[in-house]
């Protein structure tokens, strides 16, 4: 964030802002409901595919406001709004980006893959590739991808717990981490797909219609003219460019480089984030499957052109400076606005519902996860395909408290960096190291292992690489000399790569991979397999079917 | 990609063949060689191909002119309300029109042809 915190005005005390026993009443009501609902949903989980799809028997708009729970994360929500707020147009981007991206998952995607595969997305590509080494490629792949999502959903948890229970000490903050990262242990365990399922679509529908009443009030506040709300905005900062494109990444010609890494990323990343591409398997047919990401389009559009209007509103009404200079930074400007319009009650239910979005989504990730270490790497890999379906199921379950301590672990350690951004790497990481394979195995015939491995594992090495070595991670300065970087210590720098998002040079690279890896293998196309893939996808024939309800 | 009609069977051409036998087709192949099929396949092709690259390169343009055409991009139409916001409104308006032009074309075109295969497939029972 290039914008500098020093403010004539008094820095607000966290305990100031709203009351911490309204906000954590809001939330415990709504940990409450969901949890009886996860316990109810569990009755009827028994076979891997409950567990991991639930039971293939949600439509296609309950599914779409799953994906839209999911989807809609702490960066949308309280990355975006901020990020409009202090950076004005710019902030604006990343939603359309992450918007446009659904286009790439509603044409070319959702629907052949929810015909080919069975849980994961490694089913699909190792339809017609060599199984272990595909499933195995495209296992970590997806571990890598949710890794980073899930540091960015915690890393959001402890500036939300600074700002709305007043918990300024590291220690503090690092034990909410522990209790949301715990609760969300509890949801998967024993809810599965189903109990996840379930949590996304209240809390989307509670994000969406909290949004609303949000955008309706401020939009009141200034006659329903959006102009007014910028104007607000322009007035309050004294920024006259805050409407114009550049305040964030204008500054230098690497900057801009930077913008369009990150939009490439954005844009390419959707449709190979593995929790998203897991949803498509949850509903019954391809035809839902359309369905759902035709509901999901709406609704994260709908919400995305709210925060626009939330984001200028907060730079009008609260101010750029107080933002940044309130526990929490840019990511406190949705629940400042909300307390400035409708003091601690609707800040406390905007509080519950940013607690509830992360646990939503840190929920979807860590079942994703657990599925494609369960069902690619233990069921399919270690154990060559020879185990009890309960058994997977099992390993899953062993597999998702290990992943919610890891997200505890790395949440406290992320802690402070802005949220947005972290989501934006493992959009990166996506965009190279899934999309294109899934691409290629779809609708290129030639394709074949060779090429898998390398695109994937190209696409992700070359990201980690670039990223470890990017501003992002050492050697990046504030304005007034302290550090923007992961490491604290400004002495550290081994930074040689200038962009903070890779995309522009990894995607290309995995692309291309794919190809010189194909075309230098000997190995031939299974044909049979190729055409039992292309008449699944296309028809539905011999998918997987639901679930009859017990 | 390929040429549909280079996609066939192994039958034409004995190098091609696997070790089951030279001549045997899957019911899966053969379907894959039936012109509902293949009509099937060029269609969807021919919708979802030109739409995305429309999609993207209308997405870079944009993209693009944020990023270098700032002074273009900050031009002033109605108060406060600039160009970049509105070619950024346009974004949301194309992709809701692109989402729905696609759920109705499937749902008309493709998906009594592609149900009518499948149950052709499914009731020969090779699943």
């Amino acid at each position: 964030m290039t914008a500098t915190t020093e403010s004539p005005q008094v820095v607000l005390a966290a305990s100031e802002i709203g009351n911490p026993v309204v906000n954590i009443g809001i939330f415990l009501a709504f940990v409450a409901v969901t949890l009886v609902i996860v316990l109810r949903a569990s009755r009827t989980n028994k076979t891997a595919a409950d567990y991991y799809a639930g039971g293939r028997s949600f439509t296609g708009p309950q599914n779409g406001t799953a994906i839209a729970g999911d989807y809609l994360s702490a960066a949308s929500f309280l990355g975006i709004v901020g990020a409009i707020a202090v950076n004005g147009y710019d902030g604006f981007l990343y939603s359309i980006g992450f918007l446009v991206a659904w286009l790439v998952a509603l044409l070319l995607v959702a629907e052949l893959l929810r015909n080919t595969g069975k849980f994961t997305m490694a089913d699909v590509l190792s339809f017609r590739l060599r199984q272990r080494p595909v499933r195995m490629a495209a296992a970590i792949t997806t571990l890598a991808v949710v890794f980073f999502y899930l540091l960015a959903q915690m890393a959001g948890a402890g500036g939300l717990v600074a700002l709305l229970l007043g918990i300024d000490g590291s220690v503090g903050q690092g034990v909410v981490i522990a209790v949301v990262g715990a609760l969300m242990i509890l949801y998967v365990l024993v809810g599965g797909m189903k109990g996840t399922t379930w949590v996304q679509i209240i809390k989307a529908i509670l994000l969406i219609a909290g949004a609303g009443v949000m955008t309706v009030w401020v939009l009141a506040k200034f006659g329903f003219n959006l102009s007014d709300v910028i104007q607000g905005a322009i007035n309050t900062s004294g920024n006259p460019a805050l409407a114009e494109p550049g305040a964030r990444y204008g500054g230098s010609e690497t900057s801009k480089l930077d913008f369009l890494s990150l939009a490439l990323a954005l844009v390419l990343g959707t449709a190979g984030l593995p929790h998203v591409l897991m949803r498509f398997y949850t509903v019954p047919t391809a035809k839902e499957a359309r369905r759902s990401v035709v509901w999901a389009i709406w609704l994260i559009g709908i919400f995305y052109l709210f925060t626009l209007v939330l984001g200028y509103g907060a730079g009008a009404l609260v101010g750029a400076d107080t933002i940044n200079a309130a526990p929490g930074g840019v990511n406190s400007a949705a629940p400042l606005l909300a307390f400035e319009l409708g003091g601690e009650i609707l800040l406390g239910i905007i509080s519950a519902v940013a607690f509830a979005t992360i646990l939503a989504v840190v929920a979807g990730l860590t079942i994703t996860a657990a599925a494609s270490f369960a069902h690619d790497i233990y069921a399919s890999v270690i154990k060559k395909g020879e185990i009890a379906p309960d058994g997977e199921v099992r390993v899953a379950r062993i597999t998702v408290v290990a992943i919610g301590f890891l997200a505890i672990i790395g949440g406290i350690f992320a802690n402070g960096q802005n949220v947005a951004f972290l989501v934006a790497l493992a959009f990166a990481v996506a965009a190279s190291a899934n999309l294109p394979t899934i691409i290629y195995s779809l609708f290129w015939k030639r394709f074949n292992t060779r090429g898998a491995l390398w695109s994937m594992y190209g696409g992700l090495g070359s990201c980690i690489v670039l990223i470890a070595f990017s501003p992002v991670v050492s050697g990046k300065l504030n304005p007034d000399g302290t550090s923007a970087s992961m490491i604290r210590n400004t002495g550290v720098d081994f930074a040689w790569f200038p962009l903070e998002n890779p995309g522009l040079v990894t995607i290309p690279l995995a692309f291309l991979l794919g190809i010189v890896g194909t075309l230098t293998s000997k190995e031939r196309p299974d044909l049979e397999k190729y055409a039992e893939m292309e008449v699944r996808s296309l028809t539905g024939a011999g998918s997987e079917k639901a679930v009859a309800p017990h | 990609m390929t040429d549909p009609s280079r996609i066939g069977p192994a039958t034409g051409d004995p190098a091609d063949a696997r070790g089951d036998g030279a001549m045997t087709q899957t019911d899966y192949q053969r379907v894959q060689d039936s012109p509902e099929f293949q009509d099937l396949r060029r269609r969807f092709r021919r919708f979802v191909f030109p739409m995305t690259a429309f999609f993207l390169v209308w997405y870079l343009t944009y993209v693009l002119l944020a990023d270098y055409a700032h002074d273009f991009m900050s031009t002033q139409v109605w108060g406060t309300i600039n160009v970049g916001l509105l070619m950024g409104l346009g974004q949301f308006v194309t992709t809701f029109a692109i989402t729905m032009l696609y759920a109705r074309w499937a749902n008309k075109r493709q998906d009594p042809i592609a149900n009518e295969l499948r149950q052709r497939i499914e009731g020969r029972d090779i699943v």
